[in-house]
């Protein structure tokens, strides 16, 4: 069955894409320029003979998207049945699958390795996968590459099911590589746009960076337990403790180095603070994109990756700190930038970087459960957000400007609902699926006794303030006040087709019922039973157990922050739409600082992107060009070609110029003996 | 599998079909033709003969295999052949490649005899080095590589052709002189130039270590070629003919890395301890600075020619790491690079024959008018990226991991390789394939022809198997690598016991 779970997306992919698009049967073929579009044309002129050459309309018959979307739903119906399994019977389970990589003590398989954590994810990723699979029908049917671009979906959902399952370090590695490599490619799907093209190399990019960290964190596990594998890695994690390890320079606690390393990894696949920059520009990719890869799950990848580890790092109490750190000021900053954003989907890309952030907090606490918990909820109220933005964006003909709508509720009334209730789950709405995980995070946050977390428990007050204040802003913009759009555009506004809105139906269950159904085993009374073995505690965390005796005053302040947000939107946005125009004169350095999102992006450039094209063409020119070859074998070659040169001017031919040397010579020579024979 | 010299038969193969080419009269269609078909069913041949050995390798077993043994040169040097888990691979490398450079040599017209013959005599002598067990005769299979390649850059080359066959050729002749005066001073030492002799019995002297150490690093640092040797290279690609570039990126620079496993590691082990700092500082400097380099090329080939300079540089790191991750990794990472690199300028080669430029800027959104070409060079760039379920990843991982036991410094500064090949081979890719098309000198641009395709696809399929299922290869290093690791410990071990009584 979990073969099935995570071969069948790939097996989707592979067919999508290699039949799907008629790459094949164009080889070598000459198309008319006017067709402008690679993947169809050359049915005009066949010679080759081909029987269905003849369907060549304007747009692909959708075969490939019915394939993919319908493996993926068999595989999501299988992932819930494994999912049921784990909720009342919690062994783990290990499936060999193939070799991989032996060399010598270090040995790492194709193998999958499922426990409740591993159930849970694949969970969130096959639904909300299949979800954006079938949106996407509706969603990508004006689109040309619509093969392509279902293989890429499918790809990537493959590639997170193999991190998510993985058995050992390096089939993560391959599985957090290759949601890159899809991210990448699903980012310039419009490979058209340039803008589109450097969000995705840059999302490639910056996410090395990350990568770079958990590919030293990978080689310090080997390097102190002689294996990549996640049974001996726990099984040993205890005999660690107190060893230190030589790094660089210095001498550092071997545990609180690993998780260090590896967390530069989640930071980087996590968007979290320093490494958020490509996070933001991943918004050039189409809207299902969005939601299924940059909300619901390959951000959640970093979380994953702590919680799947959670036996070093509770153990390594430093690391920790650090990880509360970045979460937290993670989730003040994006929440801050979100503030001022005017582009729909970037107000909520912010929004899914600053809850990441939340989610981090809580990893850092040592409350793992609570973190997956917010990571699941997440997936459903961020996923619904997006595609509902994507239903809106579908309406407006394209445009993403929130300056540019406005009025559109009685038009969609149907997005509009649907987008209230994601906003109502994530801003924490009592007794949605937000109110239950993220006041969780919060209370384990202010109950933890790490030195960070008072500072973090302050910071996620800000931020949910902030997080209601957006959505609720992003929400009136869009829907309330009067359009003002063109006339044009509002005359063509129309609610999408029920392909796109019924997985927003199903996405908006979720955001209402999967707090309350799934609390009692997440972070509830059952809570030990139903991780069981999958994440680690050690036996002073107790912190979900205290999480639940917070005073009155701890509980109450999100919904205070939340409240209070939604009032100043109200304020600013439907009673005096006037006042933030003239707030942000009146503070416009502050204004021009959050909207150029702390002005990261200038900051970067200036430090690194520019330094290493200067250092690159230095070393090319001056390095190789003047340095290596002017003084080797160019600088050698023409001395040589200087000194012949001179040697042949010696060769005058007159006879008397030999005679001179050689006279010279002779006089040099009995000079040398007279004075040899001295001594 | 010893009743043939199958070793033989494989090397000396490509000079029949050679003599065949020879042999065919006339230079109209149909003798061009012909000699085509000559040279690439003789290749084919070679290959699939080839594949008898792996076939028939035994795994399990560190010794030389094949073994082949006759007098020659009276008692001074013998011809000794045979291949253990180090060489075979790259026996089988060559003879794979042949017949994809001879397909993509295709179209050439120019004096096509002389070129047939050129890379027939070419795949002999690789072959013989790789499967040498006599320095003098490795010595001169190895020198007499230079040759046809130097024609081949000099006649078949482009613009600045002498240029780069010259620089080409005195570069590594200049490193080769030393060996052969190392090769010199060790048979006078020892009294044979035997390879398996010199195994079983390493005894050089620490101090006369150190200097045959230095003149065979010449020869083979030259060939990788390492920083600060390496500026011949991106000048012979260039210039070179796609094959020829193939040839050299796939083939030719292995053979610095299969050097250092033959002979320096293995027979100077405590020189390659001593000297391993100074390997590894080098073997940085290029991956960092060749990355860099490459990143503001301007030239499609000149950029993966440096890029090929920073894959070597883990291949170097690896080998000296001296640990069992670090030498699989590195020959896993030659064996790969082989074959992506080989790819990569079968894949400028393609567009080169369409455009006659190889100019970054020449092109753009290539993808709408080569949907097939682009899938096939997106599939190069992330193995040369170094993704993982690519061959390109295995290898690098595996030397940055030995790196790491070995000094945290080196694989620190070794994985900020990987940010940086992100960065070049991205760049690359987006400004040549995507974007939209708008140069009208690209308005008629075809696909890839079946031909071109016949070349690539059995590449793409190889990195994508050996990414996923790199056992076949690994499994083949295995217990020569960990015999040669036991020999050099027990050098070192020798060695660090006399100095101890010395104290």
């Amino acid at each position: 069955m979990y073969q099935l779970i995570v071969f069948l997306p790939l097996i989707g992919a592979i067919l999508a894409g290699l039949l799907g698009t008629n790459a094949f049967r164009m080889m070598g073929k000459t198309i008319d320029a006017g067709h402008g579009h690679g993947a169809h044309g050359g049915g005009d002129h066949d010679d080759h003979g081909h029987d269905d050459d003849h369907a060549h309309h304007a747009y692909p018959t959708p075969w490939a998207a019915y394939l993919t979307s319908g493996l993926l739903v068999i595989s999501a119906v299988l992932s819930w049945v494994a999912f049921w399994q784990f909720m009342h019977e919690g062994t783990p389970i290990k499936v060999e699958v193939l070799r991989w990589v032996s060399s010598g003590a270090l040995n790492a398989d194709w193998a999958f390795r499922i426990d409740t954590l591993t159930a849970v994810m694949l969970v969130v990723v096959n639904t909300v996968s299949s979800l954006v699979h079938i949106y996407s029908i509706g969603y990508m049917s004006h689109d040309p590459h619509q093969p392509r671009f279902f293989a890429y979906l499918s790809l990537f959902t493959f590639a997170m099911l193999m991190l998510v399952t993985s058995d050992n370090l390096l089939q993560m590695f391959f599985g957090w590589e290759g949601v890159g490599l899809a991210s990448y490619l699903l980012i310039g799907f419009w490979y058209q746009k340039p803008s589109a093209n450097a969000a995705a190399i840059k999302a490639f990019i910056v996410n090395r960076v990350g990568d770079f960290g958990f590919a030293l964190g990978i080689f310090a596990v080997f390097v102190a337990f002689g294996s990549i594998e996640l049974d001996t890695i726990f099984s040993q994690a205890g005999a660690q403790v107190g060893k230190t390890m030589q790094f660089l320079n210095w001498q550092v606690d071997a545990l609180t180095l690993m998780c260090l390393l590896l967390f530069m990894g989640a930071m980087g696949k996590s968007a979290q603070f320093l490494l958020h920059t490509w996070l933001p520009d991943a918004m050039e990719g189409p809207t299902p994109v969005s939601a299924l890869i940059h909300a619901a799950t390959m951000v959640t990848a970093g979380v994953f990756l702590v919680a799947r580890m959670s036996p070093l790092f509770e153990l390594a109490p430093h690391a920790r700190e650090v990880v509360i750190v970045v979460g937290a000021v993670t989730a003040f900053f994006a929440a801050t930038v979100g503030l001022v954003q005017n582009d729909i989907k970037r107000v909520i890309a912010y929004s899914t970087c600053s809850q990441l952030g939340y989610m981090f907090v809580a990893l850092g606490v040592g409350a793992y459960g609570v973190a997956i918990f917010h990571l699941f909820t997440h997936a459903f109220f961020k996923a619904l957000l997006f595609l509902g933005s994507g239903s809106v964006i579908h309406a407006m003909s394209g445009e993403q400007d929130m300056r540019k709508m406005g009025g559109l509720a009685p038009h969609i009334r149907i997005t509009w609902v649907l987008m209230l209730i994601g906003t109502l789950a994530l801003t924490g709405f009592p007794y949605t699926a937000g109110y239950f995980s993220k006041d969780a995070v919060i209370e384990s946050a202010f109950v933890s006794h790490a030195g960070a977390a008072s500072f973090a428990f302050v910071l996620l007050i800000i931020a949910a303030f902030c997080t209601s204040f957006y959505s609720w802003r992003l929400a009136f913009m869009t829907f309330n006040g009067k359009p003002r759009a063109s006339q044009e555009v509002m005359s063509h506004v129309h609610e999408s087709p029920q392909v796109m809105l019924v997985p927003l139906y199903l996405l908006a269950i979720g955001a209402l019922l999967a707090g309350i159904v799934f609390a009692p085993y997440f972070i509830g009374h059952d809570e030990v039973q139903f991780w069981a073995s999958a994440i680690f505690r050690g036996a002073e965390n107790k912190i979900v157990e205290e999480m639940h005796h917070v005073p009155a005053w701890v509980k109450w302040s999100p919904f205070v922050a939340m409240v209070l947000g939604f009032a100043l939107a109200y304020q600013f946005y439907i009673r005096r739409p006037d006042l933030p125009g003239k707030l942000a004169e009146q503070h416009w350095p502050l204004y021009q600082f959050l909207l150029n999102k702390w002005y990261f992006d200038e900051l970067y450039d200036f430090i690194f992107v520019n330094p290493a094209k200067w250092l690159g063409r230095f070393l090319w020119k001056r390095g190789d060009g003047w340095f290596i070859d002017g003084f080797g074998p160019d600088g050698v070659s023409a001395r040589v070609v200087d000194v012949t040169q001179r040697v042949v001017r010696l060769q005058t031919g007159y006879l008397f110029h030999y005679a001179f040397a050689m006279l010279i010579g002779v006089a040099a020579l009995v000079t040398w003996f007279m004075f040899g024979s001295v001594h | 599998m010893s009743g043939w010299p199958i070793l033989s038969v494989v090397t000396f193969l490509p000079l029949v079909g050679a003599a065949f080419v020879l042999a065919i009269r006339g230079n109209d269609a149909v003798a061009l033709r012909n000699m085509r078909w000559a040279a690439l069913w003789t290749t084919i041949v070679t290959f699939v003969l080839s594949l008898l050995i792996w076939r028939y390798f035994d795994t399990a077993n560190p010794d030389f295999q094949f073994v082949e043994k006759l007098s020659w040169l009276g008692d001074t040097a013998s011809y000794h052949m045979g291949v253990d888990g180090i060489s075979m691979l790259f026996v089988i490398l060559t003879t794979f490649l042949m017949p994809i450079c001879i397909l993509a040599s295709w179209q050439v017209d120019k004096r096509l005899r002389e070129y047939l013959i050129a890379f027939l005599v070419l795949e002999t002598l690789m072959i013989g080095v790789f499967c040498a067990l006599d320095m003098v005769l490795f010595y001169l299979f190895f020198e007499g590589g230079l040759i046809p390649m130097f024609l081949i850059i000099g006649v078949w080359g482009g613009p600045r052709r002498v240029y780069a066959s010259f620089k080409f050729f005195l570069y590594t002749l200049l490193g080769s002189v030393l060996m052969l005066l190392a090769i010199i001073a060790m048979y006078w030492y020892s009294g044979t130039t035997d390879i398996a002799v010199l195994y079983k019995n390493p005894n050089f002297p620490a101090g006369m270590q150190t200097w045959l150490w230095l003149a065979f690093f010449a020869s083979f640092a030259v060939k990788m070629p390492m920083w600060p040797v390496h500026t011949w290279l991106p000048d012979a690609h260039v210039e070179a003919p796609t094959a020829g570039s193939v040839i050299l990126a796939a083939i030719l620079l292995k053979m610095g890395g299969y050097g250092f496993l033959r002979f320096s590691v293995p027979m100077f082990p405590i020189a390659s301890d001593l000297f391993a700092p100074f390997v590894f500082t080098l073997s940085i400097v290029a991956i960092v600075y060749t990355s860099l380099v490459a990143m503001m090329q301007e030239d499609m080939k000149k950029l993966i020619a440096y890029s090929s300079v920073a894959h070597m540089g883990f291949v170097t790191m690896g080998i000296f790491t001296l640990n069992r991750q670090g030498i699989d990794g590195a020959l896993f990472q030659m064996i790969s690079h082989g074959i992506v690199s080989g790819a990569l300028f079968l894949c400028v080669g393609v567009v080169y024959d369409r455009m006659h430029t190889r100019e970054i800027k020449a092109y753009g959104g290539l993808v709408n008018r080569m949907p097939l070409y682009a899938l096939t060079f997106m599939v190069f760039t992330m193995a040369n990226v170094g993704l993982p379920g690519t061959s390109g990843f295995v290898g690098e991982f595996l030397t940055l991991m030995g790196a790491f036991q070995n000094n945290t410094w080196v694989a620190f500064f070794a994985t900020t390789g990987v940010i940086l090949s992100a960065g070049y081979a991205l760049w690359l890719y987006r400004r040549v394939v995507f974007g939209k098309l708008e140069k009208t000198s690209l308005k008629h641009i075809t696909d890839m022809t079946p031909r071109e395709a016949l070349a690539l696809v059995p590449l793409i399929v190889l990195t994508i198997f050996f990414g996923v299922y790199p056992s076949p290869i690994l499994d083949v290093f295995g217990a020569s690598v960990e015999s040669l690791m036991a020999g050099v410990n027990k050098s070192l071990a020798a060695a660090g016991a006399i100095t101890a009584v010395g104290l």
